[in-house]
């Protein structure tokens, strides 16, 4: 078990060491730095752009190989993901900005599985009832709505909102109110706040999608053998399926926890850009238009790291929940 | 008899159920006594399943029930969901078909049978486990304390049916309800199983409902029988008057077509045609379609379920059940019989014969990996170690053996035409290492096969006609070869070539395996590879496609390879038998001299495991039982792979006992010349 | 090899007098019998009438301006109203709606065929190929796509949307290939296939006779999911810039120029966004409603007990 386990970990190690890889050369073939030089007033010569470029090691001229090497010796031996095409460090916007990302990420996601796992199971069970198409109808059109579009439209409630009352009820930019003073009480509450918005835009997503699945495995789960077992032998209806069924419908979603993920992220990406939030996804978009390599490959390796963790974590719940695996 | 009148434990009356409008259950009586055994017995869609579900009220949802269920006096139908609760696992508890999807997967096998006991028991979860392991133990699972903390997956499927019926007989029930408990295990767990269910009776005094479609196991078990058809009883007696004096045309059908292993030879009684469906009842009987006995008030009128007052409880529901009572007359007697010609092994000579396939030494191993991605060889499974097999044209050599013997694997090695792993495949006289690939392409249509589930083995996605010419067309025929070859086959299995056109699923069970047959013989093989081809079908069916398959055998001169592990379809169909035993022939011979002199010790334990669908004859045989389930093939032992499951060995003065240690048995002849060989150091004079 | 005689209540289907076609008929029975598939086919056609018919309904084009009306709300003249500069927001939405929906339609099909092949040859092969193809999605899976498109996207500015097409349906085929991997083992296992191969069959013939009619009905539905996605992802990109540029309009170019004037002039905004639900709703409708016709052991269908069809895996690994 502990076995398969490290297994996948090496698996996953040698998939992001290759990923990371491309990730750079892609970076490096796609974006210009060199323009972005080239453009500075006054303009520079070519020979001190070279300079700026090679000292920050994003130079064109240099074999990608070579610069990659470069960055992954930096990276494996001082930590160190190199420098902003401003000559900042890259690893402390990382550090401030890992925090704000990782806050959203992993609120947003717990909170849309929770609700999707419990929405699926009990719909699944009223079958056919108002409440189950109710809920499928509203996971439907949030399904249909791409994270960014749910993003606005909660932004422009919030704007309408305060619009209609004359002050921000809630607030609709940034993680903090600056300057709040008060005690850790008023700053939590206020963190809060903040994080209602841009958590609803990514939770309601994966509430709808894990909502829809959790129904399909739930209604599998009904027509099975141990659920009329489980009858059988005594077991009212409902202690059946929630002992027996709901236990083992979970299983497969798992699997759908590595996948939903991905997407996770990128709607973190627009939710951040939306709501003014200086995360990883903005810092991206941020980095993308100023040909700013170093700081793309570092959002692409906090990528890497996430999705695949989150593949392990569902390596780990699958063999967690299911004692066929473990053996 | 006093003045004490015996009440029934359980009365079902007028039992009906319907699912969306479509009746699965049309009024059901049934009476259980206490302590009684009561076999219902019926084919597919019979209505016997939904019945025993109907009883304790586990229909889905959209089953819509009326009638009604007795149980002590008391109502069930309509009884709210909490009160039958309370009696469910209680009074009347349940042993599922297929153990392995009856349990929870994700949970100990101890815990579910510690919740079936603290559900209606007030014990605490020591005490609960104690009872847990004393009922594991009773059902005959060794060590129950380590059983106990095992997963359902872990165990093997007799296993699991022991646990099941042990978790259903831990409150103590006044009657059990088994569906088909032992129709996914092999027979000589199935006969472990049957004992353990008696043994569970004898202990706690419970009535038993045993449903299944196996006459065998219900003339071996119940003491009453109903028999269903197009969901309703249409004959239910004791079981010795029941077998003896059938007197619905149905039960004598069904007894005339089932293959029994203690005659051989002659075709079987088929019941021609197959179940009406139930969506769509035309008026009066729904069995005088296929009765031969049928006249003009048949179809008219449905008939009741009735018997003359002196008849002691037997009652059937046809207008002739009286003549029938009377004249007593044998299946054959009742249904055409058609002829079969004799087959080319009933006129020449063995010897004279040219052999079809040779197979000496066969071996094939898979390696058991660890790991996901950079898999690695922890060990190999020996899924045929020492196969022996040698069939002459127009034979037909049985090939018998249970899960894991090996079996499949055998064939698909044959079907591979290629080297094998260790031995020598021979095929028409040409050995298999030594072909390139245009010569194993061209033999390819000297050997096809005919699998198991004929819905299965047909593409859902094809007309019949496309799936028929595949063989051809890989063979590059002309497509005017084609076009008259297909209509011809059609013809030959006995199907409509008008139906060419249509598509699988429009086919019943029966027909769609005549279509994989039409499929097979479409090059005009020598030999036929058949895996199992008639274990889906239901017993009046089979007997269609086994009377078909020789008289194809006759007409065509084919040889089969005839793979199954119903011996008595094995006797009914070969002229040899070969007997595998993990991965190994243990014997061979002609079909008689097996089966009535078997001399290695499982080929008898596995005869006598099979049950015969005869009271009397069931009662008075002995049974070998044999111990536990066949071991792992991962581990490849020194001596007789058998040793450790054997009455024999067991029996062995000690000093006797090495040679079964240590030196593997080979094939030896009984006596020179004689077509009869084991592979036992002490076999059976 | 033990018999399973399974046992089910509902009776085997007699032969009926049907034509070949009763399958088809049968599909086409249980998808109209569904409401959802109903309401979203018309949906979608109506959409798709709107997108090409629209240009033709009114006398403005999307891109030349009325200098008498800036930013006019709806009216008879301009339905949708005008923007800043002038142009009339109807013409432009349904011209950003025809561009959503030709991209969704073409990202949904390229990515089908790519993810059908590599999924078939992976699962039929098995053995290199299938440890290599595997690797490949695992590798393609490894970052959110949308990271990738967006680094590549700047150079792709001169190419269009053709170029955008291609991107985004090279990053949309993984999951659907794994799927189908998993579903061709499957198969492959199955008796009809064996006996294919028995026959001599070559390997080639036998994923085009028998492996990919039988996934075909989970592609059908994962191809129109995945128009949905596609527009999705398309307008996610364009909103950001990294999709469809100017010139060129599209539902995201449109909500992104609409944004930050929607609590103003709200008919910037909502036309479009209204559009895009009201598409991609209908398509998954669709969608779902053919998952549940399509396959034989979806709910409704369902057997009261014992239904021993084969269920082709869909777990992925």
């Amino acid at each position: 078990m502990i076995r398969y386990l490290a297994k996948r970990l090496g698996y996953y190690a040698a998939l992001l060491i290759v990923a990371i890889f491309l990730a750079y050369a892609l970076s490096c073939t796609a974006l210009g730095p060199r323009t972005y030089f080239e453009a500075k007033q006054p303009r520079p010569s070519a020979a001190s752009v070279d300079r700026q470029l090679t000292a920050l090691n994003i130079n064109d001229h240099t074999p990608v190989v070579e610069r990659f090497g470069k960055w992954s010796k930096d990276l494996v031996l001082h930590a160190d993901l190199g420098r902003t095409i401003h000559n900042t460090s890259v690893n402390a916007e990382f550090g401030r900005r890992i925090v704000v990302s990782l806050r959203l990420l992993l609120i947003g996601s717990l909170l849309g599985m929770l609700l999707g796992v419990a929405g699926g199971a009990w719909s699944a069970v009223r079958q056919y009832r108002i409440s189950d198409r109710t809920l499928t109808l509203v996971s439907f059109v949030l399904l249909s709505t791409p994270v960014f579009l749910l993003a606005l439209l909660l932004k422009n409630g919030a704007i309408a909102a305060k619009d209609a009352v004359g002050h921000e009820v809630i607030p609709f930019t940034g993680y903090e109110t600056p300057g709040l003073s008060g005690g850790i009480g008023a700053h939590l509450a206020d963190w809060g706040l903040h994080l209602l918005l841009p958590t609803l835009s990514l939770a309601l997503g994966g509430l709808a999608m894990y909502s829809r699945y959790q129904r399909g495995t739930m209604l599998d789960v009904l027509g099975s053998d141990y659920l009329r077992t489980a009858e059988a032998k005594g077991l009212t209806r409902n202690r059946a399926l929630l002992k027996h069924g709901l236990r083992t419908a979970i299983i497969p979603m798992s699997t759908m926890f590595a996948y939903s993920f991905l997407g996770i992220f990128t709607g973190a990406t627009f939710t951040e850009s939306i709501f003014g939030w200086h995360g990883m996804g903005e810092w991206f978009i941020q980095a993308i238009n100023e040909q700013d390599i170093n700081s793309v490959v570092a959002v692409n390796l906090f990528a890497a790291v996430v999705v695949l963790a989150s593949g392990f974590l569902a390596d780990v719940l699958h063999a967690a929940l299911d004692p066929r695996v473990r053996s | 008899m006093t003045t004490a009148v015996e009440t029934d434990l359980l009365t079902v009356s007028d039992l009906t159920v319907d699912f969306a409008g479509v009746p699965a259950v049309r009024g059901v009586d049934l009476r259980l006594r206490r302590g009684e055994t009561l076999g219902i017995v019926g084919e597919s869609g019979s209505g016997k399943s939904v019945t025993s579900l109907a009883i304790l009220g586990l229909l889905p949802g959209t089953a819509a029930v009326s009638g009604s269920v007795k149980l002590d006096g008391r109502e069930l139908v309509g009884l709210p969901n909490k009160e039958l609760s309370a009696i469910r696992g209680r009074k009347v508890a349940m042993v599922f078909q297929d153990p392995l999807s009856a349990f929870t997967p994700v949970y100990r096998i101890g815990d579910q049978i510690v919740e079936a006991l603290r559900i209606h028991q007030d014990l605490d979860r020591a005490a609960a486990r104690k009872r847990a392991a004393e009922l594991l133990d009773l059902v005959g699972i060794p060590s129950p304390d380590r059983a106990l903390d095992s997963f359902p997956h872990e165990f093997s499927g007799g296993m699991r049916q022991r646990a099941m019926i042990a978790m259903a007989i831990a409150n103590d029930p006044d009657i059990l309800l088994a569906d088909e408990p032992t129709t996914a295990l092999d027979v000589t767990i199935q006969a472990q199983v049957l004992d353990v269910l008696r043994t569970a009776q004898r202990e706690t005094g419970a009535a038993l409902v045993l449903v299944s479609h196996d006459l065998g196991v219900i003339a071996g078990m119940a003491d009453r029988v109903a028999v269903m058809y197009a969901g309703r009883v249409v004959e239910t007696a004791g079981v010795d008057e029941l077998f003896a004096r059938p007197q619905h045309p149905y039960t004598l059908g069904l007894i005339g077509a089932v293959p029994r292993l203690d005659t051989s030879g002659g075709p079987l009684v088929p019941i021609p045609g197959g179940p009406p469906s139930l969506a769509a009842l035309p008026p009066g009987c729904p069995f005088a379609a296929r009765c031969p006995l049928a006249e003009d008030r048949c179809r008219t009128v449905e008939p009741e379920l009735l018997g003359r007052p002196d008849a002691d409880g037997h009652l059937a529901a046809c207008v002739r059940s009286a003549e029938l009572a009377e004249r007593a007359p044998a299946p054959s007697e009742v249904y055409p019989v058609p002829e079969v010609a004799p087959a080319v092994a009933d006129t020449a000579v063995r010897e004279d014969r040219e052999p079809v396939l040779r197979v000496s030494g066969l071996t094939k191993t898979f390696p058991v990996l660890k790991g996901s991605v950079f898999k690695r060889k922890v060990g190999e499974v020996y899924a045929v170690d020492g196969v022996e097999l040698d069939i002459r044209r127009g034979e037909t050599l049985g090939l018998v053996g249970e899960s894991g013997s090996g079996k499949s694997t055998t064939l698909f090695e044959l079907l591979h035409l290629a080297k094998p792993e260790a031995g020598r495949i021979e095929l028409l006289g040409q050995d298999t290492a030594q072909l390139d690939r245009a010569s194993a392409h061209r033999l390819r249509s000297d050997i096809q096969i005919v699998f198991q589930d004929p819905m299965a083995s047909l593409d859902p996605r094809m007309p019949i006609s496309d799936i028929i010419a595949e063989p051809l067309l890989a063979q590059g025929a002309a497509r005017e070869l084609i076009a008259r070859r297909v209509p011809e086959l059609l013809r030959q299995v006995g199907l409509e070539p008008a139906h060419a056109s249509r598509y699988p699923h429009q086919f019943s069970g029966g027909q769609r395996q005549r279509i994989s047959i039409a499929r097979a013989l479409a090059v005009s093989p020598q030999l036929l590879v058949l895996d199992e081809p008639v274990s889906a079908l239901d017993v009046s069916v089979q007997a269609g496609v086994l009377n078909l398959l020789q008289q194809l055998k006759a007409e065509l001169g084919l040889a089969y390879l005839f793979v199954s592990h119903d011996l008595s379809v094995i006797r009914h169909l070969s002229d040899r038998v070969s007997v595998m035993y993990l991965g190994r022939t243990v014997e061979a011979g002609a079909v008689d001299a097996v089966f009535e002199q078997p001399r290695h010790p499982y080929t008898r334990a596995l005869l006598s495991a099979v049950p015969l669908p005869d009271p009397a004859a069931e009662r008075n045989r002995t049974r070998i039982l044999l111990a536990g389930d066949p071991p792992s093939p991962t581990e490849r032992r020194t001596g007789c792979p058998f040793r450790a499951r054997c009455p024999v060995y067991a029996a062995l003065p000690a000093t006797r006992h090495a040679r079964c240690e240590t030196e593997t048995p080979v094939l030896t002849e009984a006596a020179p010349g004689q077509d009869h060989t084991a592979a036992c150091h002490y076999p059976e004079a | 090899m033990t018999t399973v005689i399974a046992e089910s209540s509902i009776p085997a289907p007699a032969v009926e007098d049907a034509a070949p076609a009763g399958r088809l008929r049968l599909v086409l029975g249980k998808m109209l019998a569904a409401r959802g598939v109903l309401v979203g086919a018309v949906i979608v056609l109506l959409l798709f009438l709107l997108a090409f018919g629209g240009p033709f309904l009114t006398p403005w084009n999307y891109v030349t301006p009325d200098y008498l009306a800036i930013r006019q709300p709806p009216s008879g003249q301009h339905w949708f109203g005008t923007n800043g500069l002038g142009q009339d927001v109807f013409a432009q939405t349904v011209r950003g709606l025809q561009k959503s929906l030709i991209i969704g339609l073409l990202v949904a099909l390229f990515s089908t065929v790519v993810a059908s092949l590599v999924g078939a040859c992976a699962g039929y092969f098995g053995g290199w190929t299938d440890r290599a193809l595997t690797f490949l999605v695992d590798l393609m899976l490894v970052f959110p796509s949308f990271l990738i498109i967006t680094i590549i996207s700047p150079k792709l500015r001169g190419a269009g949307w053709i170029a955008f097409v291609a991107l985004l349906a090279a990053f949309n085929w993984m999951i659907t290939a794994r799927v189908v991997r998993s579903m061709t083992r499957s198969l492959k296992e199955r008796e009809f296939v064996r006996a294919a191969e028995f026959m001599g069959v070559r390997p080639l013939r036998i994923i085009v006779r028998h492996i990919l009619p039988n996934v075909a009905s989970f592609l059908i539905t994962d191809a129109t999911i995945a128009v949905g996605a596609a527009v999705m992802s398309e307008t996610a990109l364009s909103f950001f810039g990294f999709g469809v540029r100017a010139p060129d309009v599209s539902l995201g170019t449109l909500l992104a120029a609409g944004t930050d004037q929607a609590p103003v002039f709200p008919w910037l905004f909502y036309f479009a966004a209204a559009l895009l639900v009201l598409f991609v709703l209908a398509i998954n409708l669709i969608g779902d409603g053919l998952r549940d016709a399509l396959d034989p052991t979806s709910e409704g269908a369902r057997p009261p007990r014992k239904s021993r069809t084969r269920r082709t895996s869909r777990s992925s690994k």
